[in-house]
């Protein structure tokens, strides 16, 4: 019976999901028939332009959605191994044979063509982080050891990106670490990551001056961030006895020389790393989002471009073909990593605010659709999903209004790029396909 | 594990929230990266209007406008070029270039505001130029236009437009630098009409530079043409009045009587205003303002002769209105004071104008400023007559700008009683002292668009229009209102037939203007010789055409050729054929004319 169901017609699918796809699909082309549009060639299958091209990735990409839906849900748990294998092997290939764009190798030269595994191997990664997470029972990473195998699973693929280097990639494979919350891991991750975050911006914000310590001379600024440090905690260990029962207080003391340890040594670490292993670019783009002064005067270009025309909007945009900055090009490549000032500047708060809302309903919606799943596989998978499409929106996003650095990675389904979006098609459409299975899946 | 659900939509929702804050500031709240934005993409280009046409009146264009092109350079702009290339397509030298380039970043020029290159480029010249301009960043064309002058005359009378001065600015701060403006004649007087309005248009740049339009121009705005102005010039009389007095000095002005449309005005020697254009304009404005002949000086209104015998004209209608004569008033001939010439003893008034004869109108004078007003002091007498006098000369438009619309018009001057006490110290002089002025020497001075105004005066029998250049602002317009005023100077009517019919027997048979008679025109005149030594004297005449219905009135003055009925009253007789009949029929009067040269005497 559910057989039939499933190989007749296609199940019950989420048509919402499919709506969103094909709204985000239609307006992505449609600014990147903007952003790089050319007057000269203004027919929309021109494929000497980036939106001929585009033209044909989104028939691709149907062709692949249609046939992903009339997959069965089973192959993908049954093969997720074989999939992840895969794409873990063409990272290791491409580390070999792959073509170097901006100083990564992260793409296969296929003639005029390129394709980045990256992108795809993350569904490799949802779909045996996924089964694995099922296998183990119950969805729970309380042990060591489940915890090290899920680390494994996504360290391999995510070290193989590093080694492109590709950090926008690898950035985006934070995604699971959210997966691997809402499966059981502590929530001392979220605590400690958000730590690391802020510790990490105030060092390198402090590091970025240098200041005059008595009888040590002229030294990195950070040497005054640990001191804060260190005086905080000396006070809250003398003050907090008066606010904390003594039963706590052995606990509490250990806590706060840890933590403060622990920060004074990550900070130290981060303006380390800054100052003397990140590449120059890589350090600019950090300090250009933090608004530190930068050497090179052009080193903020692209970030003080991607804000005017973002700013350019007002409420009502100038409207689609209008734009002022993204018909004058003045954001280089706007078409791909940069896509969503084209949609600011276009269409305007109110455009930014339904494609902002449409994302954030996509995400919402897939945490809800995952947490409908009988089957763990297919709950751990749509979590996947979900945050996979939240990292490409928190950094890519938050890199053209300048709240995140510069780090190239697409916004999905807007982005120019076949690779990312036949991967984020995929992606979405085994989901839908597990999803429209969920009441034939007993477990 | 439900909470750990909700959590993780949070931080999806302060994501968000956070993002859409942010971008709501920089769409919305501030505007400080839209302002950037517009600041690189838009740029506000100014579109200079077309300057409005001055045609004759008969609609036949006297000044047009032509377009050229400015090569600018916005330094900021320039990025390292290829210099020589540069240099070959502009046909500047190195040298040049470099000092221009100089210039352009020297205070009180800044690299971010453009500086000329090359000015005043004809189409011709910047053709080549134009394809090739695309390489080098910061260097652009800037279309203006240049006034030309089809019929190559009338430089005086029309004027010349030039690039604003620091001066002008400060007092027209409507006006900025580069801006043109009207420096003389009909460009300054109608400047305001002329110039039109300077427009906007906002164009886009990209990032290479390149421009396009904003908003399909919905938002530019539309430079305004100047408005065409109608002069009330005839460009054939105008020509031909130039070419007469070629090689001589002086002047011809010919006006309307019953409209005080100035149809004619050339200051000889003239130039072509077309010199004055473009780049060689300095070259040549420095050449003619220190020309001997003093080309650049409109004699017309600028010019302040000593009237002579013309004079007669005024002093009789002066006379008859006050009643200090009639015109059956006889006063001998006493060659005893002061000379005359021809044989006449006891003339009546009439005679008295066809022989231009200096004792009577010394009685004249007299019998208007010592008529006995003042009683026991000669001086007193003359002090308040001459004033009298003075208030009736004042009337005709002497010591007066009669209010013309032609910049930099001279008064000329009437003597008043306080410039005699000034002169000679009060109450030390008396009629005697002063009766030079009767026959119009003396300190007495008038510019030829006066005296011609005062034939006008008399074609009109006792009323003027201010001498005006423009008949009409716009095409089918109306002069300025002023020039629609009569201008009444007390005079009877009936006063002025015995001056009319002794003006047309000096152009009659016997008369001193014999020579400018008619077949079929009747002209009245008078001539005048003004005393000019030691050089030679100035040949004068003024008169008006036909006698009834009159409808030009002229004056001309020849410098330094004698007599006036020998050569100034010709030249009034073949401009008058030329305007009433359109052609010259008295050849030999005009070849006569034409063969003269004057200038080195």
């Amino acid at each position: 019976m559910s057989k039939n169901r499933n190989t007749s017609v296609v199940g019950p699918v989420d048509w919402t999901v499919i709506g969103i796809w094909i709204f985000f699909v239609v307006f992505g082309w449609m600014t990147i028939y903007s952003a790089a549009y050319d007057s000269e060639h203004p027919m929309p299958f021109d494929f000497a332009k980036e939106y001929g091209k585009q033209m044909m990735w989104i028939g691709i990409s149907v062709i692949l959605a249609i046939f992903t839906l009339y997959v069965e849900g089973d192959f993908f748990a049954k093969f997720a191994w074989v999939i992840y294998g895969f794409f873990v092997l063409l990272l290791m290939l491409v580390l070999v044979i792959g073509k170097e764009v901006n100083g990564a190798k992260a793409w296969f030269g296929i003639g005029s063509f390129g394709i980045q595994p990256s992108e795809f191997s993350k569904i490799g990664v949802g779909l045996v982080l996924a089964k694995y997470i099922a296998s183990i029972g119950g969805g729970q990473l309380k042990n060591h050891r489940s915890r090290l195998v899920s680390a494994a699973i996504i360290g391999l693929p995510a070290g193989l990106i590093l080694l492109q280097p590709d950090v926008g990639s690898l950035l985006t494979f934070v995604a699971f670490i959210f997966v691997m919350y809402r499966e059981g891991l502590s929530g001392n991750v979220l605590i400690v990551g958000f730590a690391a975050i802020l510790f990490g911006v105030l060092s390198i914000v402090s590091g970025a001056s240098t200041a005059n310590i008595p009888f040590y001379g002229e030294q990195s600024g950070v040497w005054v961030l640990i001191i804060v440090i260190g005086i905080l905690m000396l006070l809250t260990l003398l003050y907090a006895r008066n606010f904390i029962p003594p039963r706590n207080r052995r606990k509490m003391y250990v806590l706060v020389t840890v933590g403060a340890i622990a920060a004074s040594s990550f900070s130290y670490s981060v303006s380390y790393i800054v100052d003397n292993i990140l590449e120059k670019h890589h350090k600019e783009r950090i300090y250009v989002m933090l608004s530190l002064p930068v050497e090179r005067k052009d080193a903020d270009y692209n970030a003080e471009m991607a804000k005017i025309t973002v700013g350019m909007g007002g409420v009502f945009g100038k409207g689609w073909l209008d734009g002022p900055m993204t018909q004058n090009n003045y954001v280089p490549e706007q078409w791909t990593d940069f896509i969503f000032s084209a949609v600011a500047e276009e269409w305007g708060f109110l455009g930014s605010l339904i494609l902002i809302g449409t994302y954030v309903y996509l995400i919402i919606r897939l945490m809800f659709i995952a947490d409908r799943q009988r089957s763990e596989f297919s709950r751990v998978y749509g979590y996947c999903v979900a945050f996979i499409f939240f990292m490409h929106f928190l950094i890519n996003i938050g890199m053209v209004i300048g709240l995140a650095p510069i780090i190239g990675i697409p916004l999905p389904f807007f982005s120019y790029g076949g690779s990312s979006l036949m991967a984020f098609t995929l992606l979405l459409f085994i989901m839908i396909r597990l999803d429209s299975e969920r009441w034939s899946v007993l477990k | 594990m439900d909470g750990r659900r909700y959590t993780l939509i949070l931080i999806v929702l302060i994501v968000a929230s956070i993002y859409v804050i942010r971008i709501f500031s920089l769409q919305v709240v501030s505007s400080y990266w839209s302002d950037r934005g517009t600041a690189l993409t838009e740029k506000e280009v100014v579109v200079y209007p077309s300057r409005g046409v001055i045609y004759d009146r008969n609609l036949k264009v006297l000044v047009t406008s032509q377009t050229v092109y400015d090569l600018m350079v916005l330094p900021k702009d320039v990025v390292p070029f290829d210099t020589a290339k540069f240099c070959d397509i502009t046909n500047l030298t190195l040298k040049e270039l470099k000092a221009i380039l100089k210039k352009a970043v020297t205070y009180p020029n800044v690299k971010y505001k453009p500086s000329p290159v090359i000015k005043q480029m004809k189409p011709e010249e910047y053709a080549p130029i134009a394809g090739e301009l695309y390489q080098f960043k910061g260097f652009y064309a800037q279309a203006r236009t240049l006034r030309v002058y089809p019929e190559k005359a009338g430089a005086l009378l029309l004027g010349d437009v030039g690039e604003v001065t620091k001066a002008l600015m400060e007092k027209y701060p409507e006006y900025k630098k580069g801006d043109y403006i009207g420096l003389s004649g009909i460009e300054k007087a109608y400047e305001n009409e002329l110039r039109g309005q300077r427009g906007i248009k906002y164009v886009f740049r990209d990032n290479l530079g390149v421009e396009r339009q904003v908003a399909n121009g919905t938002l530019d705005i539309k430079a305004i043409e100047g408005t065409h102005v109608v002069s009330s010039i005839d460009a054939e009389l105008q020509k031909y009045g130039e070419k007469l007095l070629q090689n001589k000095r002086g002047c011809v002005v010919a006006i309307e009587p019953n409209t005080g449309e100035i149809l004619a005005m050339v200051s000889s020697p003239t130039f072509d205003p077309n010199l004055l254009l473009g780049r060689a304009r300095g070259k040549n404005f420095l050449a003619l303002s220190r020309d001997k002949q003093k080309p650049l000086f409109n004699r017309v209104t600028q010019a302040q002769y000593r009237p002579g015998s013309i004079f007669k004209i005024a002093q009789s209608l002066t006379a008859l209105q006050l009643g200090a004569i009639t015109k059956e008033t006889r006063i001998v001939c006493n060659r005893g004071i002061i000379g005359c010439h021809g044989s006449h003893s006891n003339d009546d008034l009439e005679m008295a104008i066809v022989h231009s004869c200096n004792p009577y109108f010394r009685g004249v004078l007299q019998r208007v400023v010592e008529a006995g007003r003042v009683k026991g002091s000669r001086n007193k007498d003359a002090h308040v007559g001459l004033g009298i006098w003075r208030e009736q000369m004042m009337k005709f438009g002497f010591g007066t700008n009669l209010n013309t619309d032609i910049p930099g018009v001279k008064k000329g001057m009437v003597p008043s009683p306080e410039y005699y006490d000034r002169a000679y110290g009060k109450e030390s002089w008396n009629f005697s002292t002063i009766y030079s002025i009767s026959i119009g020497e003396g300190e007495m001075l008038v510019t030829p668009i006066q005296m011609c105004n005062l034939a006008c005066i008399v074609a009109n029998k006792g009323f003027y229009y201010s001498p005006h250049t423009v008949r009409s602002v716009g095409i089918g317009g109306k002069a300025r209102p002023e020039f629609l005023e009569k201008h009444d100077v007390g005079v009877n009517a009936e006063y002025f037939d015995v001056v009319i019919s002794a003006m047309e027997k000096v152009v009659g048979p016997g008369g001193t203007a014999n020579g400018a008679k008619l077949q079929d025109i009747v002209i009245c005149g008078k001539t005048g010789t003004v005393q000019n030594e030691p050089r030679k004297d100035h040949s004068v005449f003024v008169c008006f055409a036909p006698k009834e219905n009159p409808k030009i009135a002229l004056a001309v003055y020849v410098e330094n050729c004698g007599f006036g009925g020998t050569w100034a009253a010709p030249i009034a007789s073949l401009m008058i054929e030329q305007y009433l009949n359109g052609e010259v029929k008295n050849l030999d009067r005009e070849k006569h004319i034409l063969e003269q040269n004057f200038l080195n005497q």
